[in-house]
């Protein structure tokens, strides 16, 4: 399992926080992990679009970047602060 | 040198005091305070609310400020960035810098800004009424912290 963790407006759009989700497979990437998520629900296609970013266990990242079992993997938009 | 986050309302002065007696011996000692404009391009607002991401914002943070002090060779320096919901006027963020001299203060002042513009995951939702609508990134934002990026760091010139 993977946990997920979502914020800003791609935690409103997919109205979920944070949840576990099985790996589909191993030598998984962040790729796969947005393929498994987009067939989750519509709303998931919608909220990945954009330039959203990720991160792995709080590491920003690309989609290549493998993901393994126990990671901490986000998604949220580009940053805003200051 | 340190980095947080808080809820509650920014203690500028005492982030100030708290700098000059780290570093009593400083020659130059730059801060900045931002703070929530009351309109956007839409007209007036009413406040904003600031998401982060606990953990990884503390991490960039600070990995934020340790890059600043090595790049300028500062004495020392902090950031402090709220969250939650914060009223028009507030200070958000507040960055005080360290230096033998104000250029090297001035500029690791702006390097943490511009960086933390672009690299710590905080997010700004601006509210009119009841309606609160999320802070889109900005092109110039993102020049800036290109500007640095692309500038190679003292002692890496040739």
């Amino acid at each position: 399992m993977i946990n997920i963790k979502t914020f800003a407006q791609v935690r409103e759009v997919t109205q979920e926080a944070g949840f576990s989700l099985p790996l589909e497979k191993a030598n998984s990437t962040v790729a796969d992990v947005k393929v498994t998520l987009r067939m989750r629900a519509p709303c998931w296609g919608e909220a990945l679009d954009d330039g959203v970013l990720c991160a792995v266990n709080q590491v920003l990242c690309d989609d290549s970047h493998p993901v393994a079992e126990g990671d901490e993997v986000a998604f949220f938009p580009p940053v805003t602060g200051g | 040198m340190g980095a947080c986050i808080t809820s509650t309302p920014l203690t500028i002065t005492a982030y100030h005091e708290a700098l000059q007696r780290a570093v009593p011996k400083a020659g130059a000692i730059v801060t900045f305070t931002g703070q929530v404009r009351d309109y956007n391009q839409q007209g007036p607002i009413s406040g904003i609310h600031l998401e982060h991401y606990p953990g990884m914002t503390e991490n960039a943070l600070t990995k934020l400020v340790t890059q600043a002090i090595a790049r300028f060779s500062l004495l020392d320096a902090h950031v402090v960035h709220r969250i939650g919901d914060i009223n028009n006027y507030a200070p958000i963020v507040w960055v005080g810098t360290a230096a033998s001299h104000r250029k090297a203060a001035f500029d690791g002042a702006c390097y943490v800004m511009d960086l933390l513009k672009q690299s710590v995951p905080l997010w700004k939702k601006e509210y009119q009424g009841e309606q609160g609508v999320w802070v889109q990134t900005k092109a110039s934002d993102d020049h800036a912290a290109m500007a640095w990026l692309k500038e190679s760091p003292k002692g890496e010139e040739k």
